[in-house]
């Protein structure tokens, strides 16, 4: 009746005073967090309030109908039950969903202590996936941290956009985006879990953020020699960085999971693959992914030709000619 | 059940209250509502507020309106704006113009997601929405770095357009990082703010990586 009306209105009340910012109707999903004034909690005393008002007016209409006829009293209290009965079903059900998607918003906050770290940290650690460690017979630590390889696989994304862009990668299927996204989070994801399946069936002392993290940070060599061979088209110099650079940085990450994994056949199944599926990738992205200025190459390599000849097209033609020209004299002053 | 066929909640539990929703905290009067107010006042008020946001991203000082009343309207024109500039260049295939226009528009917003959640899991202030609506505002000097650069191409493309270009992207790169770093900074405990401003750096980038390498056909 009007008793009722007025509750719910005092109830919502709670919730207007979280309202951030006079300026705008919307609901911040920040207060979320702050349970108090929340709607569920307002429904659970509503109901409750409602629940007992129903228990006094029943008791009160048992009182006033004893003169009634005790069937019809019956029946009345029946319907009663029944449909609170489904009104608080549906109730249930109603917080269950709720509680389930304020707990997928909250999963947000599970992935908030690996992005704890300090821009020191995450300096220490780009130099440090660079130097191989020479203590294998003790578990070396590793940091579980993800705010540094998730950048670096971003830039690994944005020097791969910059490599399609200059080589005139023409994807049909899907655009350049999307491929250079796939292919970075791809590798980041896959082999990362492929890795920590090998690691589990080698008794390897793993987990899975660490081996994201390890992975993640081992991109900090790829990064480079892309970044450098990109744009400064030589076949040789690409291939020592790939043996310097790369190889550093494979070298760091197998001497890592050497130290935490007992038993030379699991040592050599995880680092066989880790080393192979690391090199081979930055492989595969140089020759996938980069322009092949015809003149200068058949100069320098007769017979190392490599599969893909694509023609150079115009895009940024004079930082290109400079860069290689620079490259060129000083190797031959060198 | 004979009986269920009867029940009927709305009967017996009725749910009832108001929900008001403060439009304006300093409209002294109650029954004011501006759903009766003439089409012209609403969109002139929102063009003066989009407008207002414009001044701040070109004037980057600090200033919390950009912060409290957001708005995505701005972001939109600006996206859409540059997407279209940006469609149809170095393209062989015909079937190329569709992908580059939903390319800039999943860069723009997927970056902009990704660095509001790098910001909050940082330990930023700053609302989901917020954030949004200060990074879609910068990315205003690069639009009008894109219609210089079609303009100067209109020109021709040789060495000294493109170190034209290469200046004006440059420019307006560094307006967009230090405006959006101006607002969003803020947010952050003052150790990480490295931290924070390497995605929007990289987010930028991209951005101007495109326009620079954008050649019409």
């Amino acid at each position: 009746g009007s008793g009722r009306s007025g509750a719910p209105g005092a109830e919502w009340g709670g919730f207007e005073d979280n309202m951030q910012g006079g300026g705008s109707a919307v609901i911040d999903m920040e207060n979320m967090d702050d349970t108090s004034g929340s709607s569920f909690e307002d429904m659970g005393e509503m109901h409750q309030r409602m629940k007992e008002e129903e228990e006094e007016e029943a008791e009160g209409e048992a009182g006033a109908g004893e003169e009634e006829d005790g069937e019809f009293l019956g029946m009345k209290g029946l319907r009663g039950q029944l449909s609170r009965q489904v009104a608080d079903q549906m109730w249930q059900v109603g917080k269950r969903q709720a509680s389930r998607a304020f707990s997928l918003y909250a999963n947000i906050d599970i992935l908030r202590p690996y992005f704890d770290v300090e821009p020191v940290q995450v300096r220490a650690r780009l130099l440090e996936s660079m130097i191989p460690v020479k203590m294998i017979n003790f578990p070396q630590k590793i940091a579980g941290e993800l705010y540094g390889p998730l950048m670096l696989v971003f830039t690994l994304v944005a020097i791969l956009l910059h490599g399609m862009k200059t080589s005139d990668t023409i994807i049909r299927e899907g655009t350049l985006m999307g491929t250079a996204i796939g292919t970075c989070f791809g590798y980041w994801l896959g082999v990362s879990s492929f890795m920590y399946f090998l690691a589990y069936l080698c008794n390897a002392q793993i987990t899975m953020v660490q081996m994201l993290s390890l992975l993640g940070y081992g991109l900090f060599g790829h990064c480079i020699t892309l970044f450098v061979t990109y744009n400064i088209h030589f076949h040789s110099l690409f291939y020592i960085f790939w043996l310097v650079v790369g190889g550093l940085s494979t070298l760091r990450m197998v001497a890592v999971l050497v130290s935490r994994t007992v038993g030379h056949t699991q040592r050599l199944i995880l680092c066989g693959t880790l080393a192979a599926l690391h090199m081979l990738f930055l492989l595969y992205l140089h020759f996938a992914y980069h322009k092949v200025v015809e003149g200068i190459l058949d100069t320098l390599e007769g017979p190392n030709m490599p599969p893909f000849q694509r023609v150079a097209r115009d895009i940024p033609v004079v930082s290109n000619a400079v860069l290689n020209t620079t490259a060129k004299t000083i190797a031959l002053t060198l | 059940f004979p009986g269920l066929a009867d029940v009927s909640i709305s009967q017996d539990i009725p749910v009832e209250g108001e929900i008001t929703v403060p439009v304006g905290s300093h409209s002294p009067d109650e029954d004011y509502s501006t759903l009766d107010e003439p089409v012209k006042d609403t969109i002139m008020r929102d063009l003066k507020a989009v407008g207002k946001k414009f001044v701040h991203v070109m004037y980057p000082r600090k200033s919390s309106a950009l912060l409290r009343d957001w708005d995505l309207w701005g972001p939109l024109v600006l996206c859409v704006s540059l997407a279209l500039m940006l469609q149809g260049g170095s393209a062989d295939s015909k079937d190329d113009g569709g992908p580059q226009f939903a390319e800039v528009f999943v860069i723009i917003w997927f970056g902009a997601v990704v660095i509001t959640l790098n910001s909050k899991l940082l330990g930023g202030t700053i609302s989901f929405f917020q954030s949004l609506c200060v990074l879609g505002y910068c990315v205003m000097p690069l639009t009008v770095a894109m219609l210089v650069c079609r303009l100067v191409l209109l020109a021709g493309a040789g060495t000294v357009s493109f170190i034209v270009r290469l200046i004006v992207v440059g420019a307006m790169f560094g307006w967009s990082t230090l405006a959006s770093t101006a607002f969003l900074a803020d947010s952050q405990p003052p150790n990480r703010k490295a931290l924070v401003v390497y995605p929007i750096f990289l987010f930028y980038f991209v951005i101007s990586w495109m326009i620079l390498t954008f050649t019409p056909q």
